[in-house]
């Protein structure tokens, strides 16, 4: 097929069209905003709605609404604004419903900037609403893998009933690079048996409900969910290792910045430095196993964290090892771009040449 | 090689769209391209960039620190991005409304009248295509077909005479190296 060339917040909506998705409810926010644009005209021509909520609140309970129902449906917003869907999250992660939300992350904390961040990471992955819940968390590092990712995160919210959050940062989302449409490989998936979908007058009713006020009812839903997490652990893993096979330094990078450390390890190559990039591609679950595998190659005398923060998935990073190769980290906040330069140099240090 | 282009000028000058017509020529000739826009919180009038990279190679990365060409609208495009450009690479200068010229001596610099020359041509808004012709002429990146093919693409019926406006309007580029 013949390549075309796509903005990154187009192509996702795209993505989720051809998966399906026939809702999007959703509320405007820098850098982020061609995705409800293109939903907006997209959505009629395929029999679906798109609807500018009155705040990202009404948008994901309209996400909770229209999952229930069982339809594919998916928001979409930037840090700030996924903030405040917090709430609707996780609710829908235990009522057991499948959705989609984008985060195109920008710099913050606050109300922070428009710039391209990594920031949200905790936020993703460990969970911003309360309770004891998980999201599978998807970050694409190209706009083929971020149209690729966006239709698989609809069949495996689907496969599990979870919330899917695809993160990337404004840099994804504003970017066009060329793309080829590609299906994902095709899964047996339930039938939502569970959707508030009509009784028709025969069955009974379907009740959607995230309350569960007697507490041993709630600890019994507690360890469903976290036999599911399990599961998911176990089938979802996904991660990428280019560079050297025998590498010195291990650099850890997802998304954006697993580009700019794709470069620093070109440059180090230059230098007769072997160096290797990990990158995760699913960020909860976290390919914890694998990583581990490659920093303990004997080769290895550092492993470096590179990201948009001041320092997050350093922390998975650090577990995973649990001290067995020391962990360095390279990153900025606030919306400014790490350069290729500075990992090279701190690999340098770190290695005192 | 790997073409690594910082396009730049004032919001409303076409910048966004030179840069999207080299992505778009070069994927249709088989390159790995990117295309990034700056997306401040900008207005008409302020100013505008974006990255470009073609390249026979996968691109690494889309940005770009160091451009081996420079397309600059206007002078404070010149003034800021000059210094980045790599040794022995191109700083193309709109010299309709930059009066100053580029100060380094290590890199080949161009100078394109390109919006008296869309004035010439009866439109003032395909100056962004004259320079758009003076790099193709200067980097020989893409075919002149290629556009011309991308363009009786875009410009169909009632606007299908813009296609010629726009071929003339590269050529003169073109004919400025």
């Amino acid at each position: 097929m013949a390549k075309e060339l796509w903005k990154g917040n187009e192509a996702i909506a795209e993505a989720a069209v051809k998966a399906g998705c026939k809702f999007f409810f959703g509320y405007p926010i820098t850098p982020q905003n061609e995705i409800p644009e293109y939903f907006s005209k997209r959505l009629p021509e395929v029999g679906g709605c798109f609807i500018q909520a009155e705040s990202e609140i009404a948008a994901i309970n309209m996400v909770y609404g229209a999952a229930g129902a069982g339809s594919r449906v998916m928001t979409s917003s930037s840090s700030p604004g996924i903030s405040l869907k917090q709430e609707g999250i996780t609710y829908i992660a235990c009522a057991e419903l499948p959705a989609v939300i984008v985060n195109m992350m920008r710099g913050g904390p606050g109300l922070g900037n428009i710039a391209p961040s990594q920031a949200d990471y905790y936020q993703a992955t460990r969970g911003g609403g309360n309770g004891d819940y998980r999201t599978v968390v998807l970050a694409p590092a190209t706009i083929q893998e971020a149209t690729d990712l966006v239709q698989e995160a609809f069949d495996i919210a689907d496969m599990y009933r979870i919330p899917v959050v695809v993160l990337a940062d404004g840099m994804i989302g504003q970017m066009m690079e060329a793309i080829e449409w590609r299906t994902p490989k095709k899964r047996e998936l339930p039938k939502k048996s569970w959707a508030t979908d009509g009784t028709n007058g025969v069955r009974p009713h379907n009740i959607i409900n995230s309350l569960f006020i007697d507490a041993g009812d709630c600890t019994v839903q507690n360890r469903k969910l976290a036999k599911k997490y399990q599961l998911i652990e176990q089938n979802e893993l996904r991660y990428e290792i280019t560079g050297e096979a025998e590498p010195e330094i291990v650099f850890a990078a997802y998304g954006t910045t697993s580009r700019i450390a794709r470069a620093a390890c070109m440059r180090l190559k230059e230098r007769g430095i072997k160096a290797s990039l990990f990158r995760p591609i699913t960020l909860w679950p976290y390919p914890s196993e694998a990583l581990k595998a490659e920093a303990m190659k004997p080769s290895v005398k550092a492993v470096i964290t590179v990201e948009m923060s001041m320092g997050q998935m350093v922390d998975d990073v650090r577990i995973a090892l649990q001290g067995a190769k020391p962990v360095f980290f390279v990153g900025t906040g606030g919306g400014t771009i790490p350069v290729p330069q500075e990992i090279e140099e701190e690999a340098m240090r770190i290695l005192g040449r | 090689m790997t073409h690594e282009i910082i396009i730049s000028g004032f919001g409303g000058q076409g910048v966004m769209a030179i840069g999207k017509t080299l992505a778009e020529a070069g994927m249709k000739e088989g390159m790995d391209v990117s295309w990034l826009p700056s997306y401040g919180p900008e207005m008409r009038g302020g100013t505008a960039n974006c990255s470009v990279v073609l390249s026979r190679d996968p691109i690494i990365t889309p940005l770009v620190q160091y451009p081996t060409e420079l397309i600059a609208m206007n002078k404070p495009s010149l003034i800021k991005f000059e210094p980045a450009v790599v040794k022995g690479g191109l700083i193309l200068v709109n010299s309709s409304i930059v009066e100053i010229k580029a100060e380094r001596t290590d890199v080949r610099a161009a100078y394109v009248p390109c919006i008296d020359i869309a004035d010439e041509l009866g439109n003032l808004k395909v100056a962004n295509m004259v320079m758009l012709g003076a790099y193709i002429e200067a980097t020989k990146v893409v075919a002149f077909d290629t556009i011309h093919e991308m363009l009786a693409h875009i410009f169909t019926g009632p606007k299908a005479a813009l296609v010629e406006l726009n071929i003339e309007a590269l050529k003169r580029g073109a004919a400025c190296i």
